[in-house]
């Protein structure tokens, strides 16, 4: 797998991906998508870069290690639950905020909190699986 | 939420939540955050005990808190998300939930603590105490959700975890245990979900108040009978029942001594309640059909566990026996139905948490002074501490169900329950299951307590982080064997809960159905 043109493309391609799991994370609060599809789609661009650059190209890359991410995932998506806790609302009701940023009104709510919460534990815990068997290979 | 014109009180819970209401769902969101801080941590050896030993003894007093709360209030319900029930997920803590919720959150402390001497810097990197905290979350989950879905999805969180837990250090052996472990209890749990999907089919709906005036209300044309054989078989290997049980002694003495402790404290009690909720208040009447099996089942789970301890030489492997015999007490109550035996099962189920967690230890520090786990060459530990072998006496004692310790009265409230209605072979195979553990757990004390040492013994000393969780379990059991009217009372009433669903029910549907 380790030709030219892969390993050409693979940076370009992963950066591409990486951004379309971002669209798919936010585009899923009303329509298809979601944070467990765009982390799977994240998880995808980080397992190509893998297998053009190596594992250890990836965990630079990443900076954290992949399981402290999906914990980070885990604690924010906790804590948009307790969030309600403060409204007098039962746990996990969603909140929202409308901040007018330019003149452009931005919808913000602790379900998309939730939702990058669950983006962050698929991507940790599924990258941290994938360089696992990918690490295995090269041995 | 901005002003809408629609009607949410259609669909949404529109009075202010009481802040007491957050204690139902604060354990499980509690050690899922303490958890995940964890996890991010798991290169800081230091902060890991530092961090996980408070946050579990906040578990405790979240516990006992919603105790108090529950014992003074009757059962508490939050939803999830605001959605009214049926289709919002219902947290219901109710008196039963909550006594195994508490029972499990002193002896994962007990294990915290005692850890901090068994767990060695490789354990601890491999995430020992993260797992811990994230088995926790699973198992209050467990028995604190209103939901069978969400049971289900617990299940699986505490599963996850207690894989990473019996993996710990990956040696061959383990890995050996732990496949036979995962697979087995990945059947059961594919079991509960189908079995889960079959009753949303039926009712509907999967909270368990709605499933309960459900099924009472339209007993006699649905197939209540097969949910009910099917949860009984799913549960019951979990529980490590006849004849679903032999994954227990295959993998329980192969992962670190206070893995096994924790798991022989909560897992199968985990089953046990799950057999409590759904038989006893979900499906009353098809138990009563169903209780002549679930007799035979317990006195061959009592009996064989028994005979197991008695030919095991290997005291962890022994131990496994005596918690698969414990687990036939609690079926024998859950057979009888009444008052008695149903209390008798609970009262059982918290003693076994307690004594078995401690058990454990005391066999992990027998194996540690003396350098090894088998019987034929253990010795000599009476002189080495009088204290442990003191402590450890009284815990054989209370596994045997001997007075004056905890394992006394469960066991006489099962006999009782079973000569009310003349089974007497009942209360004869609870006599003589006490008899065989009595003599079991007696050769181990006479053999690697008593005898004089056969071999030099390693220069080990018992360290105190070790000692104090294991004395603190043994003073409970004695407690709770002395003074047993309070937890009697409260058992007795989470008895009458589990069996009169009726405040359960209030409680997720104020405004009645």
């Amino acid at each position: 797998m380790n030709t030219l043109i892969f390993r050409t493309v693979a940076p370009f391609l992963t950066a591409l991906m990486a951004l379309f799991s971002i669209f798919v994370l936010l585009r899923g609060h009303n329509e298809p998508g979601g944070g467990f599809i765009g982390g799977l789609i994240a998880v995808s661009a980080l397992a190509i870069f893998g297998i053009a650059n190596g594992i250890s190209a990836v965990r630079r890359a990443l900076w954290f290690h992949p399981m402290a991410i999906s914990a980070f995932g885990l604690f924010i998506a906790c804590l948009a639950g307790l969030m309600s806790a403060a409204f007098g609302v039962p746990f996990m009701t969603g909140l929202w905020v409308y901040p007018v940023v330019l003149g452009v009104e931005i919808p913000l709510s602790s379900v998309m909190l939730f939702d990058i919460g669950v983006y962050l534990v698929v991507v940790g815990a599924i990258t941290s699986i994938a360089l696992a068997l990918e690490a295995g290979d090269d041995t | 939420m901005a002003a809408s014109p629609t009607d949410l009180s259609a669909a949404f819970v529109m009075t202010p939540v009481p802040a007491a209401d957050w204690l139902v769902v604060l354990p499980p969101a509690w050690c899922l955050l303490a958890g995940a801080v964890l996890l991010m941590l798991r290169k800081s050896l230091r902060l890991q005990a530092l961090i996980a030993l408070p946050a579990l003894a906040v578990l405790v007093v979240i516990d006992g808190l919603l105790l108090a709360h529950v014992a003074v209030n009757g059962p508490v319900t939050m939803v999830m998300g605001r959605w009214l029930p049926p289709f919002g997920i219902a947290f219901t803590a109710d008196l039963t939930g909550v006594l195994f919720a508490l029972a499990g959150a002193v002896v994962a402390f007990a294990g915290g603590m005692h850890a901090l001497a068994d767990i060695d810097a490789s354990g601890r990197r491999y995430g020992f105490y993260p797992f811990l905290l994230l088995l926790m979350a699973g198992v209050s989950g467990a028995f604190l959700t209103g939901d069978v879905f969400n049971l289900y999805v617990w299940f699986e969180v505490l599963l996850i975890s207690s894989f990473g837990l019996i993996t710990l250090g990956s040696e061959p052996r383990q890995i050996d245990g732990a496949i036979k472990y995962a697979f087995l209890n990945l059947v059961a749990t594919t079991l509960f979900l189908v079995t889960t999907g079959y009753l949303y089919g039926i009712f509907g709906t999967l909270n368990m108040a709605d499933i309960a005036s459900k099924a009472a209300a339209g007993r006699a044309e649905l197939p209540l009978m097969t949910l009910a054989t099917l949860y009984l078989l799913a549960f019951g290997m979990k529980a490590a029942a006849f004849p679903v049980n032999f994954w227990l002694p295959a993998s329980y003495h192969t992962p670190n001594i206070v893995v096994s402790a924790l798991f022989a404290g909560l897992l199968t009690k985990v089953g046990i309640y799950a057999l409590l909720r759904t038989l006893v208040m979900l499906f009353p009447v098809e138990r009563e059909e169903l209780s002549f099996l679930i007799a035979l089942a317990g006195v061959a789970t009592m009996i064989l566990g028994a005979l197991g301890a008695l030919g095991q030489s290997d005291i962890r492997r022994l131990l496994g026996y005596v918690v698969i015999s414990g687990i036939g007490v609690m079926l024998a109550g859950l057979s009888l139905g009444s008052p008695g035996g149903i209390g008798g099962a609970i009262f059982y189920a918290l003693h076994s948490m307690v004594v078995m967690t401690a058990l454990y230890m005391a066999a992990g520090l027998a194996g540690r002074l003396a350098g090894s786990f088998d019987l034929n060459r253990l010795g000599g530990l009476y002189t080495r501490s009088a204290l442990f072998s003191a402590l450890s006496l009284v815990l054989f004692f209370a596994a045997s169900g001997l007075p004056p310790f905890s394992g006394f009265w469960p066991k006489v409230m099962v006999a009782k329950a079973a000569i009310d209605i003349g089974a007497w072979w009942l209360t004869a195979a609870v006599f003589l299951t006490g008899f065989l553990t009595t003599i079991a757990l007696g050769r181990v004390f006479a053999l690697a307590y008593w005898r004089p040492a056969t071999q030099s013994l390693p220069a080990q000393t018992i360290s105190a982080s070790a000692l104090l969780p294991l004395a603190g379990l043994t003073v409970l059991t004695v407690v709770f064997g002395l003074f047993p009217e309070a937890l009697l009372s409260f058992v007795q009433h989470a008895e009458q809960g589990l069996s009169n669903p009726d405040a359960y029910i209030g409680s997720v549907f104020p405004g009645g159905k």
